[in-house]
C-alpha cells in the first residue's frame, strides 16, 4: 500500500473498495489458517501410524485408527475411566451448579432484603482472594476427613462456591421488567410461583449458558483437580485434562504422543458439537453479562 | 487539569495522562482499601452495640418467659405455642454444648501451643519392631478450633435472634393476641423470606468452601507450617511476622532471593496482565470490525473458524501449543525444512523469548472471545456517526480512534477490569504453556514466566512452603483489591467526566 497514495487519486473509488476487500479476505484467510492449523495438525498426528512418539516429518507416511484403539485396550492408561470420571463429574457439577446459580442470581436480583448488598459486596471481595489458597485449607481438610484423591471430593471443590458466579446470571434476571413481578403479586402469586412460574420459563437463554458453561468447566480444569488427585493412588480416578497431561510428561511421550492426539480428539468433539449447538446462547450470555456495570 | 486541555491531548499523551494517574491513585487505592476495612470494622462494631442494646431492653421489660428463653433457647416460643420454632432452638443449643463440651472443647484449649507431643517411638517388646503412636496434630487443632470458634460466633448470633424473637412474639401477643403458626412460618419461606429458601445452600457452600479455607490460611499464614515442620510425625507452632520478614529477605533460609523473586514475579504478573488483557482487546475488535465489515462475506464461515478455540477445552490447546512450539516440535521442523531458520528456535527455553510468546499464545486463545462479545456492541453504534465522520473526510483508522474505541471502552469497562484480574490469577495458560519455565537460579523455585499464581502452586505442592504460601496469597489479595478500586474509581470519574452521547 506504500505507493498507492498517489495512484489512489487517479483510480477509481471501486477499484479502491476491490483492493480493500481484497485485503480483507487476504487477512481473514490468513488468520483462518493460523487459528485451524494447530487442530488440523492434531487430527494428522491422530491418525498417523508408525512410531507413536514425536515425529520431525509433517505430512504421516501411513493413517491408521489404531492410536483410538490404542485409548481404550493399552492397559497403561485407562482413558475409558478417565473419560467415564470427567463425564459424571460435569453432569454432577451441571446439575448442581445450575441450581445454585440460578437460585443466587435470582434472589439478588429481584428480592429486596437486608443483606442483599452485603452478600454482593462479599463475594466481590471473596473473589479476590487468589482462588488457590482456599484451595491450599480444602485440600488439607479433604485429606484429613479421606476425601483426597476422591471424586466426590473434586466433585465438592467444583460446586461449593459456585454461588460466586451469579455475576452474569443476575445481569439477565436484571432485564425483565419487575412490572411482571408486580402484576403477579396483586393476582395473589407468592414469590416461589413468581420465579417458577413466570421468570425460569423466560429466562431459557440465561440457563441454557450456565448449564453449558458449567458443563464444559470441568473438561479443561487442572489446578484444582491437580491438586485433590495428589493423595490418589495409581490414575484410575484422573480426569481427561490430568490424563492427558501425564501423557505428554516425559516417560510417556515417546511412545504415547499421537494417543495424546487422539485422545485429545475425542474428547474435543463431543465438547465442540455441544457449543457449536448452543452457541446462540453462549454469545447472549457473554455479550450480555460483560456490557452491563 | 481542565477537561478542554484533556481533550486537545493526542492517544499517546492521554495514554502517558492515564498511566500516572493509575501510579498517583496507588497511594488513594491502598488508603480506600484500608479505611473500607476501618469503616466495615466500625459498621461491625454498631451493629453489636445495637444487639446489645435489644438484649438489654429484653432483659429489663421481657416476661418470664422471655427470661427464662436466656437460658434456655426457645423456651419462650414453646411456652407460647410457637413449638415447631421453640424445638429448633432448643436443638441448636444441646447440639452446640454437647460439641464443644465432648469434641470441640480439647482442641480448643490447644490453640496456643499447637501441640506438645505429636509421636513417640515405641518399641514393642515382644517383637522389637519401631511402632510410632501420634497424638497432637497440630493441622487438626488448629482446622477443629477454628471450626469451634465459627460455632461459637454463630452460637451467639442465634442466641441474639432467639432472645430478639422472644420479645418480639411477647410485643405480638400483647398487640394483637396472636402469634404466627408453623405453618405460617413455613410458607412465609416461601414469600415474604423467599430469599433465605434460596440463598441458604448457596450461602452455605460459600461459606464452607471459601470463607473458611480463606480465614484458616490467613492463620496458617502465621505458622511455621512447612516441609521441616509436617503433621501428623511433626508438630508446627505459631511464629508471628516470621513469615512476612522472611518474604521480605530481611532474614530467613532464602535470605534476599525470596524477595528478589517476589519482586520480579510480581512485576512480570502485573506486565502479563495488562499485555495479556489489551492485545486481546484491541485485536480482537480489530477482527471483529474487519468481519462485520460489509465487504465481507461468508461473516459466520469466518467467526465459526475462531471460535473453534473456545470450543475445544482449553487445556488441550494449551497443551498442544506447548508441544507444537517446543524444541523439536512442528513449527521449528517446518521451518527447519523450509529452510528459513538454521537452528530451533527457542521458544520456550529462552526467558524473553517465552515472556513473549505466552502472550503470543494467549492472543491466540483470547481472541475468539474478545470477537464475539464485541460483535453485537459493534452494531449498537449508530451508523450516522460513521455517516457524518465520512462527510469530515476521517478515514476508517480516525473513525476507529475517534468513535469505535471510545464507544467500546466506555461500554466494556467492567469486562475489562474483570479480564484484568482473571489475568493477574491466569494459572491455566502459564501453566499448561511453560510451567514456569525456563528455570532460573536467580529465583527461588520459580522460572521465568512463572507468574504469582503458579509460584504459589509450586511452593505449596513441590516444596511444601505452606506458611509462606499463605503469606503471599495475603499479599496478592491486597495488590489485587487495591489494583481494582483504583481502576474502578479511574473508570467512574472517566464515565461521569464525558458520558458517551
Amino acid at each position: 500500500m506504500n505507493k498507492s497514495a498517489k495512484q489512489k487519486h487517479y483510480r477509481s473509488k471501486k477499484v479502491a473498495e476491490r483492493t480493500t476487500s481484497v485485503v480483507l479476505y487476504v487477512i481473514l484467510t490468513v488468520i483462518s489458517v493460523i487459528w485451524l492449523f494447530p487442530f488440523f495438525y492434531l487430527v494428522l498426528q491422530s491418525l498417523r501410524g508408525g512410531e507413536s512418539g514425536i515425529v520431525r516429518y509433517f505430512w504421516p507416511k501411513e493413517f491408521t485408527f489404531n492410536n483410538y484403539i490404542r485409548l481404550f485396550t493399552d492397559e497403561q492408561i485407562p482413558f475409558g475411566k478417565w473419560y467415564l470420571n470427567t463425564l459424571l463429574i460435569s453432569i454432577a457439577v451441571t446439575v448442581v451448579q445450575t441450581i445454585v446459580v440460578v437460585a443466587t442470581s435470582y434472589a439478588l436480583s429481584r428480592l429486596r432484603f437486608k443483606l442483599r448488598k452485603g452478600i454482593m459486596q462479599l463475594f466481590l471481595i471473596l473473589g479476590m482472594f487468589p482462588g488457590f489458597m482456599s484451595m491450599t485449607a480444602i485440600y488439607f481438610i479433604l485429606k484429613l476427613i479421606g476425601l483426597s484423591g476422591n471424586l466426590f471430593g473434586l466433585f465438592l471443590v467444583y460446586v461449593g462456591s459456585s454461588a460466586m458466579g451469579y455475576y452474569i446470571c443476575k445481569g439477565f434476571f436484571d432485564t425483565i421488567p419487575l412490572a411482571l413481578d408486580e402484576a403477579a403479586k396483586i393476582d395473589g402469586a407468592t414469590r416461589h410461583q413468581v420465579f417458577i412460574k413466570i421468570i425460569l420459563p423466560l429466562s431459557k437463554p440465561i440457563i441454557i449458558y450456565t448449564i453449558l458453561t458449567a458443563f464444559m468447566a470441568p473438561w479443561g480444569e487442572y489446578m484444582f483437580s491437580s491438586l485433590i488427585m495428589l493423595g490418589s493412588n495409581g490414575t484410575d480416578s484422573y480426569n481427561v485434562a490430568m490424563g492427558l497431561r501425564l501423557l505428554l510428561q516425559t516417560e510417556y511421550i515417546s511412545d504415547y504422543f499421537t494417543v495424546f492426539c487422539a485422545g485429545a480428539v475425542f474428547v474435543s468433539i463431543p465438547i465442540t458439537i455441544l457449543f457449536f449447538v448452543l452457541q446462540r446462547y453462549y454469545v447472549e450470555g457473554i455479550t450480555g453479562g460483560s456490557v452491563k456495570g | 487539569m481542565v477537561d478542554l486541555d484533556y481533550l486537545k491531548k493526542s492517544p499517546w499523551e492521554k495514554f502517558v495522562f492515564g498511566l500516572k494517574g493509575f501510579f498517583k491513585g496507588i497511594p488513594a487505592g491502598l488508603k480506600g482499601f484500608f479505611v473500607g476495612i476501618w469503616l466495615k470494622i466500625c459498621g461491625l462494631g454498631k451493629s453489636i452495640a445495637n444487639a446489645g442494646k435489644e438484649v438489654y431492653d429484653a432483659a429489663k421489660n421481657g416476661d418470664w418467659k422471655t427470661r427464662m428463653s436466656f437460658a434456655v433457647m426457645g423456651f419462650g416460643q414453646l411456652a407460647r405455642g410457637q413449638i415447631l420454632r421453640g424445638l429448633l432452638y432448643l436443638i441448636f443449643e444441646i447440639v452446640f454444648i454437647l460439641y464443644l463440651a465432648l469434641f470441640g472443647w480439647k482442641y480448643l484449649v490447644k490453640l496456643g501451643s499447637l501441640g506438645e507431643v505429636a509421636m513417640v517411638e515405641v518399641e514393642n517388646e515382644i517383637t522389637g519392631v519401631v511402632e510410632y503412636q501420634y497424638f497432637d496434630n497440630s493441622l487438626l487443632i488448629l482446622l477443629y478450633s477454628i471450626i469451634s470458634i465459627f460455632f461459637i460466633i454463630a452460637f451467639v448470633y442465634v442466641w441474639y435472634y432467639n432472645v430478639k424473637g422472644n420479645k418480639a412474639s411477647q410485643d405480638i401477643v400483647e398487640t394483637f393476641g396472636k402469634l404466627p403458626t408453623a405453618k405460617d412460618d413455613i410458607k412465609a419461606y416461601a414469600d415474604s423470606q423467599y430469599h433465605k429458601t434460596l440463598l441458604a445452600m448457596p450461602m452455605l457452600g460459600v461459606l464452607v468452601f471459601t470463607i473458611f479455607p480463606i480465614i484458616f490460611m490467613i492463620f496458617i499464614a502465621f505458622t511455621n507450617y512447612d516441609s521441616l515442620h509436617t503433621p501428623p510425625s511433626q508438630l508446627f507452632t505459631w511464629v508471628g511476622g516470621e513469615n512476612f520478614v522472611t518474604l521480605f529477605g530481611l532474614s530467613g533460609k532464602y535470605g534476599s532471593k525470596f524477595f528478589v523473586t517476589f519482586g520480579d514475579l510480581l512485576l512480570w504478573t502485573i506486565i502479563w496482565a495488562f499485555f495479556a488483557t489489551f492485545s486481546n482487546y484491541i485485536l480482537g475488535m480489530i477482527v471483529a470490525i474487519m468481519i462485520n465489515s460489509k465487504k465481507v462475506k461468508l461473516k459466520k464461515l469466518w467467526r465459526t473458524i475462531l471460535v473453534m478455540t473456545i470450543a475445544v477445552p482449553q487445556f488441550i490447546s494449551l497443551l498442544l501449543m506447548s508441544q507444537m512450539l517446543s524444541e523439536n516440535g512442528v513449527i521449528n521442523n517446518l521451518l527447519l525444512e523450509w529452510g528459513w531458520i538454521s537452528q530451533a528456535i527457542p521458544f520456550f527455553t529462552d526467558g524473553t523469548l517465552a515472556k513473549v510468546m505466552v502472550i503470543v499464545v494467549n492472543i491466540w486463545i483470547g481472541i475468539p472471545f474478545t470477537m464475539l462479545i464485541v460483535t453485537g456492541i459493534l452494531m449498537n453504534i449508530p451508523e450516522d456517526l460513521y455517516e457524518s465522520a465520512r462527510i469530515d473526510g476521517a478515514g476508517p483508522v480516525r473513525a476507529y480512534f475517534k468513535i469505535t474505541l471510545p464507544y467500546m471502552l466506555h461500554v466494556t469497562t467492567p469486562y475489562l477490569i474483570s479480564q484484568f484480574v482473571g489475568n493477574l490469577n491466569n494459572f491455566n495458560v502459564i501453566f499448561l504453556l511453560t510451567a514456569g519455565a525456563p528455570l532460573t537460579s536467580d529465583y527461588q523455585y520459580a522460572g521465568k514466566t512463572d507468574l504469582l499464581i503458579t509460584w504459589l502452586y509450586k511452593l505449596t505442592f513441590t516444596n511444601n512452603e505452606y506458611g509462606l504460601a499463605a503469606v503471599i496469597s495475603i499479599l496478592m489479595f491486597v495488590i489485587t483489591a487495591v489494583i481494582s478500586l483504583i481502576v474502578y474509581r479511574r473508570s467512574n470519574s472517566v464515565k461521569n467526566e464525558e458520558d458517551f452521547m
